[in-house]
């Protein structure tokens, strides 16, 4: 019997052409006759554009074009549509190219393509551009105010929409009836996802066939030919294949339908040749869709025995300048329906207003909406617990949802299919040493020393998703996923999957799992993605959806091979196809191991089907379509723990650990991969990053020697572990881990820092916990101190 | 990622550097290149000619001449980091090098260019300062040795005249036990204050930079320090109140007031370093 | 346009001679001229060190140089220091302990990696971390690089034991 492979912490079968520097990531692509293309960009966040006179650039040698929005538009170009509808949402056009108004700094008003980059990147700076500058509005709440500037001429009050979901009148009830009551205002920080590899788009057009080539960096290159074809261009679907190859990195940012895809497409067919633009990683930072930016009220009601009774929030969600393809999902069913965390809180209540800003669209980021929530109820949680006098992880103990609740059906839509989160925080405690490490925190805080230990407990809804229930909150799309599982002649095999590997991995985990259901050797599977024109169909890799959904559909496609093959095998055994067995790698008349076949003989009779029984057909393929009958929803806990110095107010991290239940591992290396590279952007976001724009509306960290992401020597090694509890509703019982290190991580950091501040009486700062910040608090708590001395 | 268009000329020797310089002044030098070039892709800097003296062999070598550490304008922050005289007869050298940008960066970079760029955030100027280097410059009427303290003029603002090239940085050798602390801005790890202090027979020499339009003397705490023993102490009450907020530098990382503290803090850091406290 | 300037340079042993706009930084001269798109550009800023390469020996960020300055010196590149079958000890660590996920990064951070164990054999985890501030790497919060790192650093030593 083969090795099964499920489990084994196999090494990446993608690995040796990225160490050796062959992958082909989209700006490695040259075409014949390849022209490129430099974006004319808004210097300003909210100017009228009066006048575009691109006739020096059009004489500066090696230019072929300046392309602009009118242009576009007159040549049928269309708004790029929004993916996600709620009721009475305000969808404002936002063309490939603006030609009234630039409604953030980065927004597109020409586009100059040219023999090369070095020509068109002069030839952009020759582009003359009278604008006219209007007054600008960047942050949510100031955008909702009486007056502010519109950011759309026909939403005057810069409403895009509201949204709520819990029953109000219950949670003022409990909180008026609360044992306590405790409430935070928090701003939950805008970050920039940073992908290490800016976005690219190549574009050919085929005179002959009237038909198109992408290659993107895209998660989901099938939602990328829809919108493209359905609602931009009005190319006929199948004339357009979109490629997404090697691609370096989302985290979300590459889900989205952009601009610069549509001008390369449009340029490719005007000029007749390929056109290629790759981003700089300052325009990266503009037009990438942001993550986060939420200003909230947080409250939390408990009763007498420390019970949660009650959550209630209100959350301005700063949408950007444009609604992206799912922006309007993120802060709605990823974050409010997340509200009851891992508790037992009957009462929820979320509201949440979505205005318009000056400022980059905001979309989904690694966790999207669920690190959001987490965040507030894990600061809640140890604000409650300070308030009760009650250690935060027997705070967290005393609500969590109790093993035997489940399926447990929250006061917010969620139905939690399984979970253990009491097994996942005590195994956490015991790895940290919790209670001595408190002692040790005591002994230092007489020191002078401020030691900050920082729990978060949290679960995740994942692997989107049951098609008709997003459908029925909005979604434009199904969130099922489709595989095809084609076996050669000679008992090779190519899985072709919906899902998109930029990192994940895809291409190991997913063939360990084929290998162990075809009992055949992992060096003869090899997974497909990516590419319109091969796979059936696909929604992409978002939302930790590939191994619980796309996986599943793999898996029930080999499935059905392995049924097909039984019927061959039973034709040629002359056997009854029901006394077939599939073991070792062979199939076999049941209790006559002597009587069996290969896997490759079977797969060549069936395409020779010289021998083949009559009522089947010939070839060895199967397609299946999986659409999940739940989220997935794994858990865990992590804890953070940090020094304060409290001269500089820099935190250093000291250790991190996180014990996570994804069900059962496929690939222990990749899964533990996926989670210190979450726990990494979390802390990011709690420590170090920041999108932040002045009152006009630009940016001021928006390049990397402003805008800080994780460095090695910001990080420790990370102690990790997990649980196993399966997911009860798909074949393999797996989970999504890509995002839960970024779901937990920034709560967990966010704690420990407060933690630390205890000792000055500092109850909440909001993040990133800078430096300044940090000791301008120490500094005002001192004076306050010293003032009550 | 492109620069505008220049016109590129190599000099094979200071005297070829020096004619190059005299028939292009519009040219501005290139060394390491990690300062020009970055602002040149995003186009804040547009020199129509660029003259490479990065290997220019009279500009490279680093040599001890009796008590003097003599540092070509063009060895590379690694060359000296890691150069054997250095590390005794300077060991602030290669302690502030260290935290200068990273690995790649110190293998291009180079003393001089980052001298002569007076970045207000770099971090050698104060090291210079501290140590009481001298710059020797040269240019068409011939050459001069001039006072660190006098060539740091402003923000990016030197000594150096048109026509004239640093050619070597002369640094006193073992001029007493010295360190160097910083507060590294958290993304670009430039100083968003540096502190080098130089603890000499003749007393405490202290210099800053990221704190104002470029680095300078702390001479409140040289004054503060003089003629006292350098206890935990001493060095604790002198580092109070070092700048006055008002004329410091501002940015996101640090308003005046927190630049100012942390100049408090970096600066009694440094002491107690080179104090071996 | 300005004047092209003729250089002469050796790109993983092999000898190139081309005539070039001042402006081309070595990262497009490596990439467009010759091909290697191993060598990647993340940045604007040189902060991300995704292009870093080998320039006579020593790790340097080829977007923050001209190929003009790289006129006679002999360049290494991720395809230069080691194939499929043959690989660095680095690229191998970096396989053996998922050093990777995206791998847009890893080609700067295997040659970053490879100069630090040049220059210092045997780094702590401290050291290694410092070494790597130049290298930005979005996925994998840097533990298996760590990780790497040091397994190369171990498989070096074995090697030059072997050797002694």
């Amino acid at each position: 019997m083969a090795e099964k492979l499920f489990g084994k912490a196999m090494k990446r079968v993608e690995d040796p052409r990225f160490i050796t520097g062959t992958g082909t990531y989209t700006d490695d692509m040259t075409l014949p006759g390849m022209a490129e293309a430099a974006m004319v960009r808004s210097p300003y966040a909210h100017a009228r554009i009066k006048k575009i006179d691109a006739s020096k650039a059009l004489a500066h040698p090696g230019v072929l074009a300046v392309i602009t929005g009118q242009e576009m538009k007159e040549a049928g170009i269309n708004s790029i549509p929004t993916g996600w509808l709620h009721p009475g949402i305000k969808t404002p056009p936002h063309y490939p190219i603006t030609f009234d108004k630039a409604r953030h700094v980065g927004d597109i008003v020409a586009a100059v393509v040219a023999e090369n980059r070095q020509i068109a990147e002069d030839a952009a700076q020759m582009v003359e551009v009278e604008y006219e500058p209007l007054p600008a509005v960047s942050l949510g709440s100031e955008a909702l105010k009486p007056g502010a500037p519109a950011v759309h001429d026909d939403i005057p009050d810069n409403i895009c929409f509201t949204w709520s979901i819990g029953d109000k009148e219950a949670v003022d009830k409990a909180f008026a009836s609360a044992h306590k009551t405790v409430k935070l205002k928090l701003r939950n920080n805008r970050l920039v996802p940073n992908a290490m590899e800016p976005r690219a788009s190549l574009a050919q057009y085929h005179k002959a066939s009237d038909e198109y080539t992408l290659w993107t960096t895209s998660q989901n290159p099938h939602i990328h030919r829809l919108l493209i074809a359905a609602f931009i261009m009005g190319i006929p679907e199948h004339k357009l294949r979109v490629i997404a190859p090697d691609v370096g990195g989302g985290f979300g940012s590459k889900i989205y339908q952009y601009p610069e895809e549509i001008i390369v497409l449009y340029a490719a067919k005007k000029l007749g040749r390929p056109v290629k633009w790759t981003a700089r990683r300052s325009e990266s930072f503009v037009t990438d869709s942001h993550g986060r930016d939420h200003e909230t009220v947080a409250e939390m009601a408990v009763d007498q025995n420390g019970k949660i009774t009650a959550v209630r929030v209100e959350t301005i969600a700063n949408m950007g300048a444009y609604l992206t393809t799912f922006a309007p999902a993120v802060p709605t069913y990823l974050y409010g329906c997340l509200l009851a965390g891992p508790y037992t809180t009957p009462h929820i209540y979320c509201h949440v207003t979505a205005p318009f800003t000056h400022t980059t669209p905001v979309d989904a980021y690694r966790g999207a909406g669920r690190p959001e929530a987490t965040y507030l109820l894990e600061r809640l949680a140890d604000v409650m617990a300070h308030e009760l006098d009650m250690d935060p992880v027997e705070f967290r103990r005393k609500n969590l949802i109790p093993p035997e609740a489940f399926p447990y059906q929250t006061p917010v839509a969620l139905q939690y299919d399984s979970g253990n989160y009491e097994a996942a925080l005590d195994k956490a405690l015991e790895m940290v040493g919790y209670q001595k490490l408190r002692q040790e925190q005591a002994e230092w805080r007489k020191q002078g020393r401020y030691m900050g230990i920082g729990v978060a407990t949290y679960i995740e809804a994942c692997g989107l998703a049951p098609s008709a229930l997003v459908g029925s909150l909005g979604a434009q799309a199904g969130q099922w996923e489709s595989a095809l599982v084609r076996v050669m002649p000679t008992g090779k095999v190519e899985v072709f999957t919906g899902t998109h590997s930029h990192g994940q991995g895809h291409e190991t985990a997913f063939a360990q799992v084929v290998a162990d259901e075809l009992q055949i050797p992992v060096e003869d599977v090899s997974i497909v993605h990516g590419d319109t024109g091969r796979m059936p169909y696909g929604w992409g890799s978002y939302g930790s959806r590939s191994a619980p959904t796309g996986l599943s559909a793999i898996v029930l496609a080999t499935r059905k091979i392995v049924d097909k093959a039984k019927r061959i095998a039973a034709h040629l055994l002359e056997a009854a196809p029901e006394d077939i067995v599939h073991e070792d790698g062979k199939f076999m008349v049941k209790g006559v191991p002597d009587k069996a076949k290969t896997f490759f003989e079977i797969a060549l009779q069936a395409h020779l089907a010289h021998n083949y029984p009559a009522d089947l057909e010939p070839g060895l393929e199967a397609t299946h379509f999986y659409d999940p009958k739940n989220f997935v929803y794994p858990f865990g806990t992590h804890i953070a723990v940090v020094e304060v110095d409290p001269e500089t107010g820099r935190v250093k991290l000291l250790r991190y650990l996180s014990v996570d239940d994804c069900g059962p591992v496929i690939n222990p290396l990749i899964a533990e991969g996926q989670v210190h590279g979450g726990i990494a952007q979390g802390l990011g976001q709690a420590l170090l990053e920041e999108a932040v724009y002045d009152a006009e509306g630009q940016i001021l960290s928006g390049n990397f020697l402003e805008y800080a992401i994780p460095r090695a020597d910001d990080l420790v090694q990370i102690e990790h572990d997990h649980t196993v509890t399966p997911c009860p509703h798909n074949p393999l019982g797996i989970k999504g881990i890509g995002e839960a290190g970024t779901i937990a991580s920034t709560a967990a950091v966010a704690n420990a820092v407060m933690d630390a501040l205890r000792p000055f009486g500092i109850v909440h700062l909001d993040m990133p916990y800078t430096p300044q910040k940090v000791w301008q608090a120490i500094h005002s708590a001192r004076k306050l101190g010293q003032a009550a001395d | 990622m492109y620069t505008a268009e220049f016109a590129y000329k190599k000099a094979s020797s200071l005297a070829e550097a020096l004619q190059l310089l005299q028939q292009h002044p519009e040219a501005k030098l290139l060394a390491g290149g990690h300062s020009l070039i970055p602002a040149m892709k995003l186009r804040l800097a547009a020199p129509p000619t660029l003259i490479d003296i990065a290997k220019v062999p009279e500009l490279r070598e680093v040599r001890l001449e009796g008590n003097t550490l003599v540092i070509g304008a063009m060895a590379t922050y690694y060359e000296v980091e890691t150069h054997p005289q250095v590390r005794q007869a300077a060991p602030i050298l290669p302690m502030a090098i260290e935290l200068i940008g990273d690995p790649m960066v110190r293998a291009k970079g180079t003393i001089g260019g980052s001298l002569a760029h007076a970045d207000p955030a770099a971090d050698l100027p104060a090291v210079m300062l501290a140590l009481g280097a001298r710059m020797k410059v040269v240019g068409p009427s011939g050459e001069r040795v001039v006072e660190a303290e006098r060539f740091f003029k402003g923000m990016f603002e030197t000594d150096l005249g048109e026509g004239e090239i640093l050619s070597e940085i002369h640094v006193p050798a073992n001029a007493g036990k010295q360190a160097y602390a910083k507060f590294p801005h958290p993304a670009s790890r430039y100083a968003v204050v540096g502190v080098a202090v130089v603890i000499g027979p003749e007393g405490v020499r202290a210099a800053v930079t990221g704190a104002g339009s470029h680095a300078m003397r702390l001479t409140k705490l040289e004054q503060a320090l003089a003629g006292q023993p350098l206890t935990r102490e001493a060095i604790e009450a002198a580092c109070q109140g070092l700048l006055p907020p008002n004329d410091l530098n501002h940015d996101l990382v640090a308003s005046r007031v927190y630049r100012a503290h942390l100049v408090d803090v970096i600066a009694k850091r440094a002491l107690l370093q080179a104090a071996g406290l | 346009m300005a004047e092209k300037v003729r250089i002469k340079l050796t790109v993983n042993g092999v000898v190139h001679g081309s005539e070039v706009e001042p402006r081309l930084l070595l990262v497009h001269y490596l990439r467009e001229h010759l091909g290697l798109t191993g060598t990647h550009v993340g940045c604007d800023t040189s902060q991300c060190g995704a292009c870093t390469v080998h320039v006579d020996g020593q790790a340097v960020k080829s977007c923050t140089m001209f190929a003009v300055q790289a006129d006679g010196a002999s360049v290494t590149t991720i395809e230069g220091l080691g194939s499929p079958g043959h690989l660095h000890p680095v690229q191998e660590g970096f396989w053996e302990m998922h050093g990777l996920q995206c791998g847009f990064c890893t080609p700067g951070m295997i040659m970053a990696a490879a100069d630090l164990l040049n220059k210092n054999p045997n780094p702590s985890e401290a050291e290694i971390r410092h070494a790597l501030e130049g290298n930005l790497c979005r996925c994998t919060g840097y533990h298996n690089i760590i990780r790497a790192v040091q397994y190369a650093a171990g498989k070096m030593a074995q090697r030059s034991a072997a050797d002694d």
